[in-house]
């Protein structure tokens, strides 16, 4: 399994190797282009980036702080569990297809639009620009920071709880005794998580952007290479890029966060009632609210894309070969993603269990973090670098899916590994050295021992990346053509040709088929064996 | 049926960590002793070298005549039996005992027959198509009893096997064990936290400390009052607890 392990880091080390090689090759041989490329312009770019992820943090964990604190006080009330798994769903949901619900539902030609001329309240602004971004980021990082500080406070023991209520606390007490010492120790972890998330956000920004004032770093490197053709400004461009997310991920590890979420819902710890009448009737307030603000937009996916002719794009051949290569990158993608995260966790394993609390080895640390380099160089950056390396040889569009299917598997591994990597290690503790005693090893491990013990994960990991993957609208923004083109691409460029209508319809199928995928992955990954 | 082996541990050194430890033992074929001593002393890691999980860095580990020290676990004339997880979970009783006889579980009619014979003799027939988990913790013990059984190995470690069992359970699986000895002349080392496990069981016992053999003698005379020092105060202390 060693070797495969290696096999696996190779194969990122390619990637990202080439990658930076492209970006190196393209400053030497244009130097000045690409110093002169930190200009006014850049710096613009830079600070809007940073505004935009500051803001949409802020927006997306100070109500996420009372409405997880609303959540965790009314430990069951009807339809609680469903609100949960609703809060799942941004999770599953393409970007792209989230943005398309916000500007049906806030859209100058939107739901909300509509109600505001028929109140006569005048015309409605849209939500292109710095607004259109916050809502879309706080929409889907608003229901995670929820959750994740939800279930920080179900980490506090529940015979706290029955302290609390027995020695009478108020509601304010409870707040500044023990709720609030424990959302604090987690806030900061979560706040880097939110942060990091809307630094390397690149589809909404492209959809919601909506013009060079509002233009992230991510979109501006694509900018840079789809319609200026200007790789110079792109390397520079990647380069403070990679400066951010690597300041970001440090913080983000100092601080104690875990960088790929949860898609399992906490198990709720029944906890006595608090607090009297007007809070218990704010808190549903509060409650309300978060989740319409979540649900609205999906419901604006669901209404507009039912005004789609969808009879007509179900067969329309360019859909079809869109979803079918779609489906196509998608699975082989999902495939090498987990074939790479179960070779690099079984090395990790591996070493670990071979030096015994002595020092790690770079080895076993590249693997344990290797699924996690992603985060450091975000896909767009992989992908320019690609691009700008291949920009000469006229193969940039020939390499289309080979590049889709690679920098989507190196996506995904961090999800994939979250679900593979615990169950491997604990069937690997039980099972490790009554396989040696019994001399089980080779093809018969593999059939009689391994896979019984970890389809289910990897089948959750599978499915995760698969829809990660079905999704993406990344790497294909930059190397989708008329003949490579995946259904993000192809929903991008209907909406890019103002047919708003396909664009809907599109959009819900494309939700639809990545949430079946997100759903089949939690029931995977919650039934046990 | 597998008539004992002698085992002989020769200067076999080890380190883990900080700790050194370093043992001298000698077996004789068929023999059965206890090993007692602290947790963290040792006695784990011991079985671990004999069985090959653990590679010694210096000395000889023999079996018999036969020098085992570079052989793979699953090469060498041993059977162990850990604390727990001694099965597969997934994976049936009945093929559980017969991945013992085949470890790509390709069985031959003879290999069925011994491994029923071997789940009758342990009181399991009947059970064969259950899983681990609708076992109770002494039928996994004795499931994997079986499994030693039709290995067929001359030497079986035991490394505190009925650690998680209740006191009428424990006397049962010793009785068992006693039994199973006597009848296939298996030399059997076997690690212990109880006095009573250990008188019932073997003649000899052997002391652990700190990575040492410190006390090796007849079971009764090192658990009596006129006992080491050493062992008088573990049994004191653990039965104070």
């Amino acid at each position: 399994m060693t070797r495969a392990g290696l096999l696996a880091l190779g194969f990122i080390a390619i990637l990202i190797g080439g990658a930076f090689a492209g970006l190196a090759v393209e400053a030497a041989r244009d130097w000045s282009g690409a110093a002169g490329a930190f200009d006014v312009g850049m710096l613009r770019v830079a600070r809007f980036t940073l505004l935009q992820a500051t803001l949409s943090t802020v927006l997306s964990i100070a109500p996420a702080i009372f409405v997880a604190r609303a959540l965790s006080r009314h430990s069951s009330f009807p339809g609680r569990g469903m609100l949960l798994r609703l809060f799942a769903v941004p999770l599953g949901l393409p970007a792209i297809v989230a943005a398309l619900g916000l500007l049906a539902l806030y859209g100058r030609a939107g739901f909300v639009a509509d109600l505001a001329s028929a109140a006569g309240a005048g015309r409605w602004p849209g939500i292109y620009g710095l607004g259109g971004v916050l809502l879309a980021h706080v929409f889907f990082n608003l229901p995670l920071a929820t959750r994740l500080l939800l279930a920080a406070l179900e980490t506090v023991p529940p015979d706290q709880w029955r302290l609390a209520s027995q020695l009478g606390m108020r509601s304010g007490a409870v707040f500044r005794l023990i709720e609030w010492p424990t959302l604090r120790a987690a806030i900061p972890g979560v706040a880097a998580l939110v942060f990091m998330l809307c630094v390397t956000s690149f589809t909404l920004v492209l959809t919601l952007g909506g013009g060079p004032a509002a233009t992230t770093l991510e979109v501006a490197i694509y900018q840079s290479l789809r319609f200026d053709f200007e790789p110079a400004r792109a390397v520079a461009l990647t380069a403070v890029q990679i400066a951010l997310t690597v300041a970001a991920v440090f913080a983000l590890s100092r601080l104690g966060a875990d960088m790929t979420g949860d898609a399992n819902l906490p198990v709720a710890g029944r906890r006595p009632r608090a607090g009297n009448r007007g809070e218990t009737f704010l808190n549903g307030v509060m409650i309300a609210l978060a989740a319409a603000f979540v649900l609205a937009p999906m419901a604006a996916i669901v209404a507009s894309g039912l005004q789609a002719d969808l009879g007509r794009l179900a067969t329309e051949p360019a859909v079809l070969k869109a979803a079918a290569q779609s489906l196509l990158f998608a699975l082989i993608a999902a495939l090498l993603s987990v074939l790479l995260s179960l070779s690099l966790a079984a090395m990790r394993q591996k070493l670990e269990t071979a030096r015994r609390g002595g020092r790690r080895s770079i080895v076993e640390t590249l693997s344990g973090t290797g699924a996690s380099l992603v985060l450091v160089v975000p896909p767009i950056v992989i992908g320019a670098g690609w691009f700008v390396l291949l920009r000469n040889t006229g193969g940039v569009f020939a390499v289309a899916p080979a590049m889709v299917v690679a920098v989507n598997a190196v996506m995904a591994m961090p999800f994939a590994t979250r679900a593979i990597r615990p169950a491997h290690d604990a069937a690997a503790t039980r099972n490790d050295r009554l396989c040696a005693q019994l001399g089980i090893s080779g093809v018969a491990r593999a059939r009689l021992i391994d896979w019984p013990e970890l389809r289910r994960p990897l089948a959750t990991g599978f499915a995760f990346a698969m829809a990660l993957s079905l999704g993406d609208l990344g790497v294909i923004a930059l190397f989708g053509s008329d003949s490579v083109q995946t259904l993000p691409y192809l929903l991008y460029s209907r909406m890019g040709s103002y047919r708003t209508q396909d664009a809907a319809g599109l959009a819900l199928l494309l939700g639809l088929l990545c949430l079946l995928l997100m759903w089949l992955a939690e029931r995977l990954g919650r039934e046990t064996p | 049926m597998s008539p004992g082996l002698s085992l002989r541990l020769d200067g076999v050194g080890f380190a883990y960590g900080e700790t050194r430890m370093a043992f001298d033992l000698s077996v004789a074929a068929s023999e059965m002793v206890a090993i007692m001593g602290p947790s963290g002393s040792g006695k784990t890691t011991m079985l671990n070298l004999i069985a090959g999980f653990e590679t010694p860095t210096k000395g000889r580990i023999l079996v018999g005549d036969r020098d085992v020290t570079a052989d793979p676990p699953s090469d060498r004339p041993v059977s162990m039996i850990f604390q727990e997880n001694n099965l597969f979970a997934h994976m049936d009783v009945f093929s559980n005992v017969a991945l013992g006889r085949s470890p790509a579980l390709r069985l031959s009619a003879e290999d069925r027959a011994a491994t029923l014979d071997a789940l009758t003799r342990v009181g399991l027939s009947g059970k064969e198509a259950r899983l681990p988990r609708e076992l109770s913790g002494g039928e996994r013990q004795r499931a994997a009893l079986a499994r030693a059984l039709v290995r067929r190995r001359p030497v079986l470690l035991m490394d505190e096997p009925f650690a998680s069992l209740g006191p009428g359970l424990r006397a049962g699986m010793a009785e068992l064990v006693g039994n199973l000895h006597r009848e296939t002349g298996m030399t059997i080392l076997v690690v212990t936290h109880s006095p009573e496990d250990a008188l019932a069981l073997a003649p000899r016992m052997v002391f652990i400390e700190a990575g040492r053999i410190v006390a090796d003698g007849p079971t009764e005379d090192l658990l009596g009052q006129g006992g080491p020092e050493a062992v008088r105060a573990y049994v004191g202390e653990s039965r104070s607890r």
